[in-house]
């Protein structure tokens, strides 16, 4: 759990101060997102967590200690790094380069080996073939996902990630923030995560913090912040298709409508979004479609009119309560 | 033949030749040694401090243009001749390409993986000698080899100011015209020069990690 | 210092010798550097070869070079020259060759494209654009030759350095000192004056 209370933080020489009085409360096992345009404050926001760069004023806790009592070096150990450009150590193996902070944490030799194997069998990649590799035999993927595993090495309870992805060609990239969506969640970490693209927060993200020359404008869910963006800045922000990226983060049998006298002709599987529906029903220019269950089974119907009103809707609250939206 | 009458000089006078080598390589061996005692834990420290490591290396830059045989030749007023003088003098040449190149090496380490291993953790003195020096290690090393070669050289030149060597076959092969004496230091000499350039390149090779050769 | 107000002229000549025949081994080395550097520059074995065999010369040390072309050319400017000569090859070669190589490859295919002889795009693009690193490698000839040229005193081929050998010989401060000063004020200027000729290059590439 991290709390940040009235962070202030002014480069000299600076117009106005990098982080102006920011408070925010990230929940444990939570991804926290924070973004906004170049220079609002994010980067350093997230370095100040782990005192790379040192505060002028307020506090910052993590598991209820204030960073600025406890030594710095200290605090970096447990909290896990990682940056976009991933930082391997070039004359490393693969396995010491993941076996950094556990050394620097004095484990013994069988304890690390073991853990090096575990961490790459996580992040997917064969143990017995990228051990004892380089890093500049690995392609810009596969360093990031050592980096990745590298800041988890110790089983830090909070990790820091600056843009992980921005350096990786976008194929890539979508697949590794599944993989790591998956991971990062299945070990309930809390994490602070930084960038400047929207989808990623959106789909990275269990809150957003989007934040404008050091100020926080909106921290909400990505669902909230969506219906009801809080100013003109954060609604050209999120783009005018958010109506749009709302609809891809629910999902079909969410909206589902009884079936009437006649079978659609057109099917959508129940795991797949209202955005994906909406695209279908285009495609094929039906306005009803059938949800499909795994076995095929029909469970219902989505219409264009339903998903007009979850469009149409208001309500600043996340209105999908329902268990099935993603 | 030259080559023939050079090989009877020296069977002919063992110990002054070896004698010779020996003060040469000693020479040589300890100017360097000093050299690197001195210059390589200076540049690592102004390393990080930009204008002082921009002041000692412009300074370093003029001490490089230098000629040797000018250095060797000022110590002589001052300290006079003999081993001492031409010590001092060999060291002060051997310093530059060592300072040079390592504060420029220590510099020049990626700024991504300094930040990632302070991220992580480490303590300066442990991204000093976990990360950067063995990062920066090859570059310095350059330097060293430069330095090297550069003293072995200039060592011919301390026959000059009386500090003995190779060069002093040379000088007297020269003033008294015997072109077989003047072998005996010259091609010694130049042996002994590129077998140093040899060796050191051979060192640096093998102290480049592994992760970093060229492939 | 006053030996110097009284000699000057004895230094000017030194001076003047010295510079004479350093000028001359740059000028003859940058001519062969040039052709042997374009050559190696088109050519991946030429280059390896040129590299290897200058790098070589490059090593011996300065006064047994001398020493060893005594027995071929006696003593003399010609000795001084050839050993100067040898000495810059290995650098101007491989600043030659490796600035030409350097030189962006699309803008030499633009070049091509528009419609320029082979001769003209290395006479008009790839030679200009590749002038600070021949520069840079002229600054470390330049000043590898005055500090030659100071050993060189020794088998006769005049320059600053006879005044230290003089000094030496007779046991004669002064002339030490004026003979070591002038040479290290020599090489330090030069290597200053190319500098700034190498920085002004530059930003105009830049």
């Amino acid at each position: 759990m991290i709390e940040i209370r009235g962070l202030v933080k002014q480069f000299p020489g600076a117009a106005h101060p990098a982080v102006d009085h920011l408070t925010l409360m990230i929940p444990e096992g939570e991804v926290c997102v924070l973004i906004g345009p170049s220079g609002c404050g994010k980067t350093t926001t997230m370095r100040i967590i782990n005192r790379m760069i040192e505060p002028d004023a307020g506090s910052v806790l993590v598991a209820g200690r204030d960073v600025t009592q406890v030594d710095a070096v200290d605090l970096r150990r447990g909290i896990g790094y990682v940056i976009q450009q991933v930082g391997l150590f070039p004359h490393w193996s693969i396995a010491d380069n993941i076996a950094t902070v556990p050394k620097l944490l004095g484990w013994n030799d069988a304890r690390i080996a073991a853990r090096v194997d575990e961490l790459l069998a996580l992040v997917g990649m064969e143990p017995a073939m990228f051990r004892s590799r380089f890093p500049r035999e690995l392609s810009g993927g596969q360093k990031q996902r050592i980096g990745v595993a590298r800041a988890l090495a110790a089983d830090p309870p909070v990790m820091l990630m600056d843009e992980p992805f921005g350096a990786i060609d976008p194929i890539t990239r979508a697949r590794l923030q599944d993989e790591f969506l998956r991971i990062l969640r299945s070990l309930k970490k809390t994490i602070v995560f930084v960038t400047h693209d929207i989808d990623e927060a959106i789909k990275m993200g269990d809150r957003i913090a989007i934040l404008r020359d050091g100020v926080l404008v909106q921290y909400a869910t990505p669902m909230t912040i969506l219906a009801g963006p809080a100013d003109p800045f954060v609604e050209s922000f999120v783009g005018t298709d958010r109506a749009l990226k709302r609809l891809a983060l629910i999902r079909a049998d969410a909206a589902l409508e009884p079936l009437g006298p006649v079978a659609p002709a057109h099917a959508i599987a129940a795991q797949a979004s209202l955005r994906d529906a909406l695209a279908r029903m285009f495609e094929t220019g039906a306005d009803t479609l059938a949800v499909t269950g795994s076995n095929g089974e029909v469970l219902g119907l989505v219409t264009l009119a339903g998903i007009r009103a979850n469009t149409r809707s208001d309500d600043a609250t996340n209105h999908c309560q329902s268990p099935y939206c993603l | 033949m030259l080559l023939v009458e050079a090989w009877q000089f020296v069977a002919a006078h063992p110990e002054r030749f070896f004698g010779a080598l020996y003060t040469h390589v000693a020479l040589s061996a300890a100017a360097l040694g000093l050299a690197i005692a001195i210059a390589f834990p200076v540049g690592v420290l102004l390393a990080d401090k930009r204008r002082l490591a921009l002041a000692a290396i412009t300074a370093a830059n003029i001490g490089r243009t230098l000629p040797s045989l000018a250095v060797l030749a000022l110590v002589m007023p001052v300290l006079g001749t003999g081993f001492v003088p031409a010590l001092f003098a060999l060291t002060l040449l051997a310093l530059p390409p060592i300072l040079i190149n390592t504060c420029t090496a220590m510099q020049q380490v990626d700024a991504d993986i300094v930040d990632a291993a302070r991220g992580m953790g480490m303590t300066r003195v442990q991204i000093v000698r976990e990360v950067e020096l063995p990062v920066a290690l090859p570059v310095i090393f350059a330097g060293i080899r430069t330095a090297a070669v550069q003293v072995v050289s200039g060592a011919v030149l301390a026959a000059y100011i009386g500090g003995g060597g190779l060069g002093d076959f040379i000088t007297s092969g020269i003033a008294m015209m015997a072109l077989p004496q003047l072998l005996v230091g010259a091609i010694p000499a130049t042996l002994l020069a590129l077998g140093t350039d040899r060796v050191f390149g051979y060192l640096q090779k093998v102290l480049t990690p592994a992760g970093m050769r060229a492939r | 210092m006053k030996w110097l107000l009284n000699n000057w002229d004895q230094v000017a000549v030194a001076l003047g010798e010295h510079i004479v025949i350093s000028f001359t081994s740059l000028a003859i080395a940058f001519a062969l550097s040039i052709v042997i550097g374009i050559w190696a520059a088109r050519n991946e074995r030429v280059f390896r070869w040129a590299i290897a065999v200058s790098g070589f010369l490059y090593t011996i040390p300065t006064l047994a070079f001398l020493a060893l072309l005594i027995p071929i050319v006696g003593l003399g400017k010609a000795n001084a020259i050839i050993c100067m000569v040898a000495f810059s090859l290995m650098i101007l070669i491989r600043n030659v060759a490796t600035g030409i190589r350097e030189v962006p490859a699309e803008v030499v295919d633009a070049a091509r494209g528009m419609g320029m002889h082979p001769a003209e795009i290395l006479a008009k693009v790839e030679l200009p654009l590749a002038l600070p690193v021949i520069v840079a490698g002229l600054r470390i000839a330049t000043v590898t030759v005055i500090s030659v040229a100071v050993v060189a005193a020794y088998v006769n081929a005049g320059g600053l350095g006879t005044l230290i050998f003089n000094g030496i010989s007779n046991d004669f401060a002064p002339k030490i000192w004026v003979g070591a000063l002038s040479s290290c004020a020599l090489a330090v200027a030069a290597d200053l004056s190319l500098a700034k000729v190498e920085g002004w290059l530059r930003h105009r590439a830049a």
